[in-house]
């Protein structure tokens, strides 16, 4: 609901956004008022994954943000990722992992986050980042609903993605995909 | 050469069909491209709400908007009182449509809870959803019939008004008695078959009204074109049908009414079914503005429409040996508060799941659809074939289990077989039908031979469980699907079809069938789809329509068009038609009597079906005997295109074809669930599942699989864990994805998909469809599995752990 409005600043994909919105505003509102249409709704009770963007750089779900949150940070969508998800788009559009599609973009920006995730982490830890396994990669994006696929089509384009960045892993099963793979 | 191939053994030789051709919106969906209806709506549009009905019957006594309408921002306030007191039907089907005419816009009398009272048009969503709690509705409560088994006969009658209408008497509509629906067919002698059997399996099973829950919820928007019409822009697998609702809903000639299609978030059958379209239409037409309206999950849960419930009595009757003699079915379907698609959905439970024991001596199906103050059902991928199946499989499981045979080779033993006349499905002969290399295939690929049905895990049980499925392709004689295909300057084409895609991908499917035809790559053919203005007429994406039925249009298409092509350039090269062959790239001319002209050991071994495909198919031979020899002159297509959009010579070629089988070709396919069940908890996990699939000719293997990958998963949803519940005053209370349960990548193992492709003499290259067949299995197979596991034998969905572990 409305009440007064608040000023708000956020960097949206690398540029400046000042705008006047009710402080309960969700960020989900406020990134497609601004252009970003890539982030999608498909539920009230932060339980689809579809409205995922990144706040400083890590996922969140922008339907649970509030814009006094979000206010002063740093937000990125797929919009302003275009270049850095062409490699999983590949993957995903090859391995016939989206459907509709309406989902797409939220899976997206939690797969690079995952990506990213992994790579800060072995940093900070001082080792080589390594292959997640089929477990990790359905826990961390277990949030993120699909109706379409099933999601084996999803984890064959993860783990090809995955791969392509992180080399394979030895101690994993390979993911079962049928014929023609 | 046209390449139009009518027969198996030229399957191997095809392009692009079989191709894993990556969906030609495939990049621009992955890259977040603004293409859903939400993404395009008109600047300065009106934003709409719904006042839902708290109460499951209730006629509505007064209604105040006079709080409401002063909300700064609000534009107006809709009630009953405004809308045209015409009945129609938001079923997308063919007109007539069979559902009955049963609905207004608003209409004074509610009849579930959800049900629309109001619309709020306001500048804003806020003003909206402000003036949506101060409008005050005085209701006159009724007692509701919120039991569907109580309904049929119940002194409560949900539909008394008078203006109810019935397209036709065959469906024995009885609403004075809550009837929607009801039938019978017959074959044999059933009472002397089940006279004759050793032992009858006779039991009763129950499948909920579950949520087809696509991603994107429903949702349109109106507007006013430059010539006063009325444009739709909605997620719809029907804009044809949304054109008539529309025109109906609103009480104008259709001819006022354009519907634009952009890219779908799902459907699944959902959105075979109108929902928010006539709210946007009403309120654009009244105040002249664009108006959108954009369901909540809560809305596309609780006041759209579902899966018809259903509750279905099976008697299976058999010989010792397994030999299965009569099935007796009969199917009570719960219509809920409107008739949408009910007379329809309840044939699918008997006329797609007793043709698989077609070799029954005798076989009786009946069935009744019934009103009740729920939610209404509509169509859901399987759409009726799914629930027929889970009591049918269900019951040839346990007959295997009861006579202590394997429940692989009891199916084996009784399996339709090609050639077979099918009785119970319009008693059409079956050409294709790999069903039996599906089931040893998927046993294979499990390893069936060496696994025991149950094995004891410690803290859990493993169980094995198998099913079989079969669904239509097209709807018989009354879908039609047409298509427009153009060519164009510098030689690509224009394929404008009025099949939707909802993301099932038939716009890339379509196209391959066009390159294909024309051999040309992909590339060269563009889709467009769909715009009831420009588009041809199709009945739209359901039933398993858009590859068997669009793809055959497809190919008439191409066919005429490159006789033209011929023709034009034999003209300009000064030959005789008769001696031009068209390779893709160019026309080649031959000195006369060089082409041989097909004899008729040629014509299709499948001959009398359907006269196009021998047209066709003659035409495919002819240009296969492409002789060695020199031709004497040339034109590239290029050039021929070039110079049939010039002036003068010039003459801009369309083909138009359309598409509609006197059959309806089933695929057919298996599945295997291994479960594990917690003995602990009774949670059921689904630790693989295997499948093999009879689709004909795999048109796009990509596509095929994350079909089947996806049906599936959500069949493995409708069978664990999809639980939808209503309270005692008829309140849904599985209105969000926190409490109704789809399932979530933890839930699901990696699906193993497999084909096993027949040779369909009636479809495009030999396909069939793969759209729905691929919902059916899981539920019985899963079903199955924990019987195994855990002696239990589960007939109402879904099975959650309590019904597993201790029985229903
Ligand atoms: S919209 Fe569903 S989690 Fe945000
Ligand atoms: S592709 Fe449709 S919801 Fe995931």
């Amino acid at each position: 609901m409305s009440g007064n409005l608040i000023d708000v600043a956020v960097v949206l994909n690398g540029k400046k956004v000042t705008a006047s919105v009710a402080p309960d505003q969700s960020l989900l509102a406020f990134v497609r008022d601004h252009g970003c249409k890539s982030v999608k709704c498909a539920c009230e009770t932060t339980n689809c994954g579809l409205c995922t963007v990144w706040l400083d750089g890590r996922a969140v779900l922008s339907c649970a943000v509030p814009m006094v949150r979000a206010n002063g940070h740093e937000v990125t969508t797929l919009e302003g990722l275009q270049a850095e998800s062409a490699d999983f788009a590949r993957c995903m559009a090859e391995e016939g992992a989206e459907q509709c599609g309406f989902c797409s973009p939220g899976l997206i920006m939690n797969v690079l986050a995952m990506e990213r995730e992994i790579r800060d982490r072995s940093v900070a830890q001082g080792i080589e980042p390594a292959m997640p396994t089929e477990d990790d990669m359905n826990a961390y994006l277990a949030g993120n609903l699909c109706r379409c696929t099933g999601y084996t089509s999803q984890r064959r384009a993860i783990r090809r993605y995955m791969e392509s960045r992180f080399g394979a892993a030895s101690d994993d099963a390979p993911v079962r995909a049928g014929e023609g793979e | 050469m046209s390449m139009i191939v009518t027969r198996e053994s030229e399957r191997q030789g095809l392009t692009h069909i079989g191709a894993r051709t990556v969906k030609k919106d495939a990049a621009a969906l992955l890259a977040g491209k603004p293409l859903y209806t939400n993404d395009i709506v008109p600047a300065d549009v009106l934003t709409l709400k719904i006042l839902h009905s708290p109460h499951a019957f209730a006629r509505i006594v007064d209604i105040d908007t006079s709080r409401a309408c002063k909300v700064p921002g609000v534009v107006a306030v809709y009630t009953y009182k405004d809308v045209p007191n015409k009945r129609f039907t938001l079923a997308g089907q063919s007109y007539p449509e069979a559902s009955p005419y049963d609905r207004l816009i608003l209409d004074e009398v509610v009849r579930y809870v959800g049900d629309e009272v109001a619309i709020v048009a306001a500048e804003t969503e806020d003003a909206a959803d402000r003036a949506l709690k101060l409008i005050k509705v005085d209701y006159d409560v009724m007692e509701p019939v919120l039991d569907f088994t109580q309904a049929k006969g119940n002194p409560i009658v949900i539909h008394t008004e008078d203006n109810y209408h019935v397209n036709g008497a065959w469906i024995n509509n009885d609403r004075m008695h809550n009837v929607v629906a009801s039938g019978l067919s017959e074959h044999g002698d059933l009472e002397a078959a089940f006279a004759e059997c050793d032992i009858v399996v006779d039991e009763t099973y129950h499948t909920l009204a579950d949520a087809q829950a696509m991603m994107e919820t429903f949702r349109s928007f109106a507007e006013i074109d430059a010539y006063g019409r009325i444009t739709v822009t909605s997620s719809t697998q029907v804009p044809f049908h949304v054109r008539r609702m529309v025109a109906n809903a609103l009480d104008i000639p259709q001819s006022r009414v354009r519907v634009v299609k952009p890219r779908i978030g799902g459907g699944f059958g959902a959105k075979q079914t109108g929902c928010n379209e006539i709210f946007c239409a009403f309120v654009t037409a009244k105040t002249g503005r664009p108006s959108k309206i954009i369901y909540t999950r809560e809305e596309t849960l609780a006041s759209s429409n579902s899966r018809h419930e259903m509750q279905l009595h099976v008697r299976l009757g058999a010989k010792n040996d397994g030999t299965i003699v009569a099935i007796d079915l009969y199917t009570l379907s719960n219509q809920g508060a409107y008739g949408e698609h009910g007379p329809t959905t309840v044939g699918l439970s008997g006329h797609k799941s007793l043709p698989l024991y077609n070799h029954a001596k005798a076989s009786r199906f009946a069935f009744d659809v019934v009103y009740s103050n729920t939610m209404p059902a509509g169509a859901y991928r399987g759409y009726g074939a799914t629930q027929g199946l889970f009591a049918v499989e269900s019951a040839v499981n346990e007959l295997a289990d009861r006579l202590g045979m394997d429940p692989c080779e009891i199916r084996l033993k009784n399996l339709v077989t090609p050639g077979e006349r099918l009785a119970q499905y319009d008693d059409n002969e079956l050409y294709s039908c790999n069903a039996a290399d599906c089931l040893r295939r998927a046993m294979e690929m499990i390893g069936w031979a060496d696994k025991p049905l149950r094995q004891d895990l410690g803290d859990r049980v493993r169980g094995l469980g198998v099913a079989l499925s079969m669904q239509g392709s097209a709807i018989a004689k009354i879908d039609i699907g047409s298509v427009d295909l153009r060519v164009e300057e510098t030689g690509f084409y224009t394929l404008s079809i009025g099949a939707t895609d909802m993301g099932t991908g038939c716009d890339t499917i379509l196209a391959q069938f066009a390159a294909e035809a024309l051999r040309c790559d992909t590339d060269r053919i563009v889709v467009h789809g769909v715009d009831t203005d420009v588009s041809p007429f199709d009945t739209g994406s359901y039933a398993s329509a858009s590859t068997y039925l669009t793809g055959m249009a497809v190919l008439k298409a191409a066919e005429q068009l490159i006789a033209e092509l011929r023709r034009r350039a034999a003209g300009f090269m000064g030959v005789d038609v008769n001696d031009v062959l068209f390779d893709g790239d160019t026309m080649l001319a031959f000195a006369p009597g060089t082409l041989e002209v097909p004899t008729d050991g040629d014509k299709p071994e499948f001959s009398g079906i359907y006269d196009d495909v021998e047209a066709i198919a003659r035409s495919y031979h002819l240009a296969q005997a492409a002789p060695d020899a020199e031709p004497v002159a040339q034109m590239s297509l290029i050039e021929l295109a070039n110079k049939l959009v010039a002036g003068g010579d010039g003459d801009c070629l369309t083909a138009h074809a359309a598409a509609s089988s006197p059959t309806s070709p089933p695929p057919f396919m298996s599945g295997i669930a291994e479960v594990d069940v917690d003995k602990a908890t009774g949670k059921v996990s689904v630790v693989d599942y295997v499948s093999v699939v009879d689709c004909g000719t795999v048109v796009n293997e990509n596509l095929a699989r994350v079909q089947a990958e996806g049906g599936i998963g959500q069949g493995i949803g409708m069978a664990l864990t999809e639980d939808v519940q209503y309270s005692d005053t008829g309140r849904m209370r599985t209105r969000s994805f926190m409490t109704y349960k789809v399932p979530t990548r933890l839930d699901l193992p990696n699906i193993r998909v497999e084909f096993a492709p027949s040779y369909e003499p009636t479809g495009p290259f030999g396909a069939k469809s793969i759209g729905e067949v691929v919902i059916n299995t899981p539920s019985p197979a899963i079903a199955s599995a924990v019987a195994h596991a855990t002696g239990n034998y589960v007939r109402t969905l879904p099975i959650t752990p309590e019904k597993a572990l201790f029985g229903e």
